[in-house]
């Protein structure tokens, strides 16, 4: 029998690390994930959990300190958020390039400047290309849910990367939602014990990590990694199915909402998933045949599996909650319309920038989506493909 | 009740309409309800206005958005009826409740045009007799519970015994006091329209 509990979006994370129970966790505070480390330290001095906890000076230290510990054959895990992150950088690649599968939350919020708090997914945005495997979270179940899945799916032979399990912040993070916990038993069941293959600390097997790699063999270890992220896609969904058996709860690659006879089709990511199913469910009411789908996994960005789902949409549009600044489209854009493209299925597909620094995104506003989306069926008529959604200056 | 039911909350920081918010969600959790509790976080200073939201339905709630068109909306602050418009969106269905000692034609007034049901209520009064200290969001959160009918007096006050003993572990001797609050609140709470 599932919990039911009612928690904010930080608290749930903090309950799945509780639950984990990793050997170290390394973080350095920062608006809005702060929550995460400040009850992860409090299971600490309560002994609820073994984890040494390093309270760093900053989160290039916290991520250094992350790798270091994984690399000697623990199992770590961190929380940070928007310039967090950027801090992290540097070694946000080396994580990867060593394999080595540390987990974090990243709770998404703007990245500066001007200095900005609030929501949006420019920091995820700004790590696609380093090589983590990526999950996102419509709310707090779906971040508690992903991190139980982390490690599995992380640590897996076949796959060795590091992974971040993204929510919005303030929106899900600060918000007290009903939510089903698992049992700590079966959370520790599921999770298993962290046996490394190479590890530091091994004395029958001297190894050093992260030595010279120049032009003999720096391209075969990036085409490595290159696999191990095509090799995610199946260990993804394997674990998906062990949690379904422990939960009921069915994930995939992303879930596809009202999709079956969907003509206008909005595609998008974490809480306002939530927001345009409600919108979706008043247009069907209506006669609409509007349909989502939810992108869970974009690392690996499942590319031939979308473009099968959109195939039969008559007009799709693609939220991005990040702009790319690029005078041709959002990121999540680019990959679904270059996903579909190589698919050959060609669908008229516009891209709406929305939700910048916090910017509410209402069913009013998703509804606006939809109309254009009818628009664009009735007349076969893109128009301007990179929109704007609720800025206060034109579309 | 009805299905889906939106409140805003409107406060100064350190009046607690937050933790008013939060533990108005957990009594509604506790009689089985699906919740949201949140606040809009902004530039947070003691004094300055705050808004904090609940949505609270017996069916699972996927909006994540701002409450626009509340069914409820709770002013702590009576001060605020000068400077924040609270009726903004306030559905002529639903009903606003104030926490003021002024009277109903100083309180009509003040809400211009609203044309729906208006409440009073003396926090003040009422926390500073069972507490002896003026903490607001005790008596309000029992005006939202009264008017707004999210569940019956009694599930109320049987869910927040065990919130307090739980809350004041460590203070033991504030739960009845609250208690106290809680029961004057049900019963002092006056519409004015």
């Amino acid at each position: 029998m599932s919990i039911r509990e009612r928690l904010s979006g930080n608290e749930a994370a903090a309950t799945a690390m509780k639950q984990i129970n990793p050997d170290v966790v390394a973080a350095f505070p920062i608006t809005p994930s702060t929550e995460i480390p400040q009850y992860f330290s409090t299971f600490v001095s309560n002994g609820q959990v073994d984890t040494e906890f390093v309270a760093v000076e900053s989160e290039h230290s916290a991520m250094s300190a992350c790798i270091g510990a994984e690399a000697a054959g623990s199992r770590a895990m961190t929380a940070t958020s928007a310039n967090g992150l950027s801090l992290m950088w540097e070694m946000i690649y080396i994580a990867s390039s060593l394999r080595l599968p540390i987990v974090m939350s990243l709770v998404n919020r703007a990245v500066s400047g001007p200095l900005n708090i609030h929501n949006d997914h420019s920091d995820a945005m700004g790590v696609r290309d380093a090589g983590w495997v990526m999950l996102f979270s419509e709310n707090n179940q779906e971040a508690y849910d992903n991190l139980v899945m982390a490690h599995r799916i992380a640590e897996h032979k076949d796959v060795l990367l590091p992974l971040m399990v993204c929510q919005d912040g303030f929106i899900t993070s600060h918000s007290i939602e009903n939510i089903e916990l698992i049992e700590d038993e079966k959370v520790k069941e599921f999770v298993g014990k962290y046996k490394p293959e190479h590890y530091l600390l091994n004395d029958k097997e001297p190894i050093a990590i992260g030595p010279l790699d120049l032009q003999a063999y720096l391209f075969e270890h990036k085409k490595q990694q290159a696999d191990a992220m095509r090799n995610a896609k199946k260990v993804i969904l394997d674990v998906a199915k062990d949690f379904e058996k422990m939960t009921g709860r069915k994930y995939s690659f992303f879930e596809e909402y009202k999709m079956e006879d969907a003509e206008a089709v909005i595609v998008c990511m974490n809480s306002t998933a939530g927001t345009a199913k409600a919108k979706v469910d008043e247009l069907r009411a209506n006669g609409v045949k509007a349909g989502l789908i939810k992108v869970r996994v974009f690392r690996p960005f499942p590319a031939e599996e979308i473009a099968e789902a959109l195939k039969n949409a008559k007009a799709i549009a693609v939220l991005d909650k990040a702009d790319s600044l690029n005078a041709c489209g959002g990121a999540l854009f680019e990959d679904v319309v270059s996903a579909m493209y190589t698919s050959n299925i060609h669908v008229p597909t516009v891209n709406y920038v929305y939700g910048i620094g916090g910017r509410d995104t209402t069913t009013d506003d998703i509804g606006t989506v939809y109309e254009d989306l009818q628009e664009v069926i009735k007349t076969g008529n893109i128009g301007n493909p990179y929109r704007y959604l609720g800025v206060r200056e034109g579309k | 009740m009805k299905d889906l039911i939106e409140i805003r909350w409107h406060g100064r920081g350190g009046q607690g309409a937050k933790t008013a918010s939060l533990l108005l969600a957990d009594a509604a959790f506790n009689t089985g309800k699906y919740i949201q509790g949140f606040p809009e976080y902004g530039p947070e200073r003691m004094g300055a206005p705050i808004v904090a939201y609940n949505r609270i339905s017996n069916n699972p709630i996927t909006i994540h958005s701002n409450i626009y068109e509340p069914d409820y909306v709770v002013v702590v602050d009576d001060t605020l009826l000068d400077c924040v418009d609270v009726t903004a969106g306030l559905k002529e269905s639903g009903a606003i409740i104030i926490n003021s000692t002024k009277t109903s034609d100083e309180i009509m007034k003040k809400l211009k045009n609203y044309n729906g049901s208006v409440y009073k209520i003396d926090a003040r009064g009422i926390s500073i007799e069972a507490l002896g200290k003026y903490f607001p969001n005790t008596p309000m959160l029992a005006a939202i519970v009264k008017v707004s009918g999210v569940m019956s007096d009694e599930d109320f006050l049987n869910d927040m015994v065990g919130s307090f003993k739980h809350k004041f572990a460590k203070k033991p001797e504030v739960i009845d006091g609250n208690m106290k609050a809680l029961e004057m609140a049900l019963k002092q709470i006056e519409k004015v329209k």
